[in-house]
């Protein structure tokens, strides 16, 4: 199990540079979101996946997940939130004031 | 457990909500801020001095003992850092009040600043190294309002290009974060360290702590600086002031704690490469430093010399050299911000910031002349000034650990930087005066005060160095010797 998600984060990463690489601005910003889920995956299975074990543990539990890398990731989670949907409102802004979201065409600066 | 702890995160934490709703008040919000960092650094001294008679303080929140909770740890180091952080942030919002403008004012610049100084004071503090991940994100995002706000088209522009690497930087660290605690289970760094000694550093650890190398450099500009100019250059003035003083160090303090308490098993392999790596900083910053003819250009070049400089410290690892760099991170706090702030009013000035558009300031703003002639001294390392003991310190050490190759770019570097900084001055400075008296832009009062407090505190650190000596002498101890630290971070009666 926890080969098959490492593989599907390695899948997820490789998508996000892919997207990363491109032009448009749009794709970019979807690359950085694939990317935090898929390190956020990592996280998880970091954590060892277990079925059918809960976190919480009496004094004598025989099995349990490990509940830290869950809040972790929740963390995490929240955070590439906000930073997706303020990338996002960044890109508006651009595109509003130079009329593209074509990363060549926003290179150079006549005035500088 | 100390409560004063958590005063220099939540201080300016609540300062920031607050201001948030203060925001048609503008007045209110100026004396606010200035209350409530004048509170921080007041917190800071009284926290520093009580490290020195207690020694190192821990805050367990929420009564969770380490390592099973988050954790807030205050050693010399760190604290000597929040303090400069403090005043420096007080004296550039002094800056701010008459030169952001009040479009700025009315948009929460005030809120962003103080949620900016909570990141960093929070990533100074912090004893568990997620929770160093998470201070670094309010920092950052704090850092991407800021460079944004005014939304001309460079500055969105540049933006973008920040953020990205930033995004990228924190998957990295998200990546080490998983990795580590696959492989040792644990992310409270005095417990890290403590297993890490247990189980030896063996080369998958090594691979992971490279993995923080790379996060900490792109975040303190070392090697990977090449977003650093850019961007550096595109906010106002006062905002490029507190990033060139602040931000790269905080990713350098992050380097100087994983390195020393955590991954210091093989200096062969990592600190060799923070060598390696500090040296092709600096000589890439010293070509960037001549190289431009644009004023923020050079001066965010500098920034990234003295990133290569600090970390030689760490390269050659003595306790020497740890205390040097400690003097010099200190100074270029401070230096930086004056640096920046000169930078910015001479554009404020002059309408520009091409070097040969410039010309006989110093007879126009003879005092603002003699502020850029002290910094210019001040970072090429001339007695009396803050600079000087920094760089005679990490030279002692280079020298002890027989380092030469790397202390004499270290040197060469400096001589780089005095002469980036003298093209301007003789450029800008002297020469024939261009502005006549009639319509030179008189230079405010407001901005002219901070420049002048920064140039007192440079003065004041050369000469006083005496003073600052037993906390450098103390942070550099508690560095060298991460039993100390693991000691009040893990005993659990206290």
């Amino acid at each position: 199990m926890e080969t098959l998600i490492t593989i599907l984060v390695g899948v997820l990463v490789t998508v996000a540079v892919y997207l990363l690489l491109s032009k448009s601005l749009v794709r970019v910003i979807l690359g950085t979101a694939i990317l935090s889920h898929a390190v956020h995956l990592l996280l998880m299975t970091m954590g060892r996946l277990k079925k059918g074990a809960v976190p919480l543990l009496g004094e004598n539990a025989e099995s349990y997940t490990d509940a830290l890398p869950q809040a972790l990731i929740l963390t995490a989670i929240v955070i590439s939130f906000a930073v997706t949907s303020f990338l996002l409102v960044l890109a508006y802004r651009t595109y509003k004031e130079t009329g593209s979201d074509n990363l060549d065409a926003l290179r150079g600066f006549k005035d500088e | 457990m100390n409560n004063i702890l958590v005063m220099p995160m939540i201080i300016p934490l609540l300062t920031g909500i607050l201001l948030v709703f203060l925001r048609p008040y503008v007045l209110v919000q100026r004396v606010f801020s200035l209350v409530s960092i004048a509170a921080t650094v007041a917190v800071s001294v009284t926290i520093l001095n009580l490290i020195q008679s207690d020694g190192i303080l821990r805050l367990d929140f929420g009564g969770w003992l380490p390592p099973y909770g988050i954790s807030f740890v205050a050693d010399s180091f760190s604290m000597l850092l929040v303090l400069t952080t403090a005043i420096v942030t007080g004296i550039l919002l002094i800056y701010a009040f008459s030169s952001i403008g009040r479009a700025h004012e009315n948009m929460f610049f005030y809120p962003f600043v103080f949620f900016l100084i909570a990141g960093v004071n929070g990533s100074f503090l912090t004893g568990d190294l997620f929770n160093l991940f998470v201070c670094f994100e309010v920092m950052l995002l704090s850092s991407y309002v800021l460079i944004t706000l005014g939304g001309r088209k460079v500055q969105l522009v540049e933006s973008i290009k920040y953020i990205a690497i930033n995004v990228l930087s924190s998957w990295f660290f998200l990546v080490g974060i998983a990795y580590l605690y696959g492989t040792v289970g644990t992310l409270n760094m005095a417990h890290l360290s403590v297993r890490i000694a247990e189980v030896g550093q063996g080369s998958l650890l090594t691979v992971i702590s490279i993995i923080f190398l790379i996060v900490f450099s792109l975040k303190s500009g070392l090697l990977l600086y090449f977003w650093l100019p850019g961007s550096y250059s595109a906010p106002p003035t006062v905002v490029a002031a507190l990033f060139g003083a602040l931000l790269t160090k905080v990713g350098i303090y992050a380097m100087f704690r994983v390195f020393t308490l955590i991954f210091y098993h093989e200096p062969g392999v990592t600190h060799l490469m923070i060598g390696i790596m500090a040296a092709i900083t600096m000589i890439g910053g010293s070509i960037g430093a001549i190289a431009y003819n644009d004023i923020r250009k050079i001066v965010s070049y500098n920034v990234v010399i003295a990133v290569g400089f600090i970390l030689v410290g760490l390269a050659v690892s003595t306790e020497v050299a740890i205390q040097g760099s400690i003097y010099y991170l200190i100074h270029d706090m401070i230096i930086k911000a004056l640096l920046f702030l000169i930078a910015g009013t001479m554009i404020y000035l002059t309408g520009t910031a091409r070097i040969q558009n410039m010309s006989g300031l110093i007879r126009n703003y003879p005092l603002l002349g003699w502020l850029f002639f002290i910094t210019m001294l001040s970072l090429a390392g001339i007695p009396p000034l803050s600079g000087f003991i920094g760089k005679v310190y990490v030279g002692q050490g280079a020298i002890e650990a027989g380092a030469f190759v790397l202390l004499a770019i270290a040197f060469l570097s400096s001589i780089f930087v005095l002469y980036s900084l003298l093209r301007i001055f003789l450029n800008c400075f002297w020469g024939e005066t261009i502005i006549n008296e009639d319509d030179d832009v008189p230079l405010k009062k407001g901005m002219l005060i901070p420049m002048v407090l920064f140039g007192i505190l440079t003065i004041a650190l050369g000469v006083g160095a005496e003073g600052l000596a037993p906390y450098v002498t103390d942070a550099a101890h508690t560095l060298m010797n991460p039993k100390i630290y693991i000691d009040a971070v893990l005993n659990s009666d206290s």
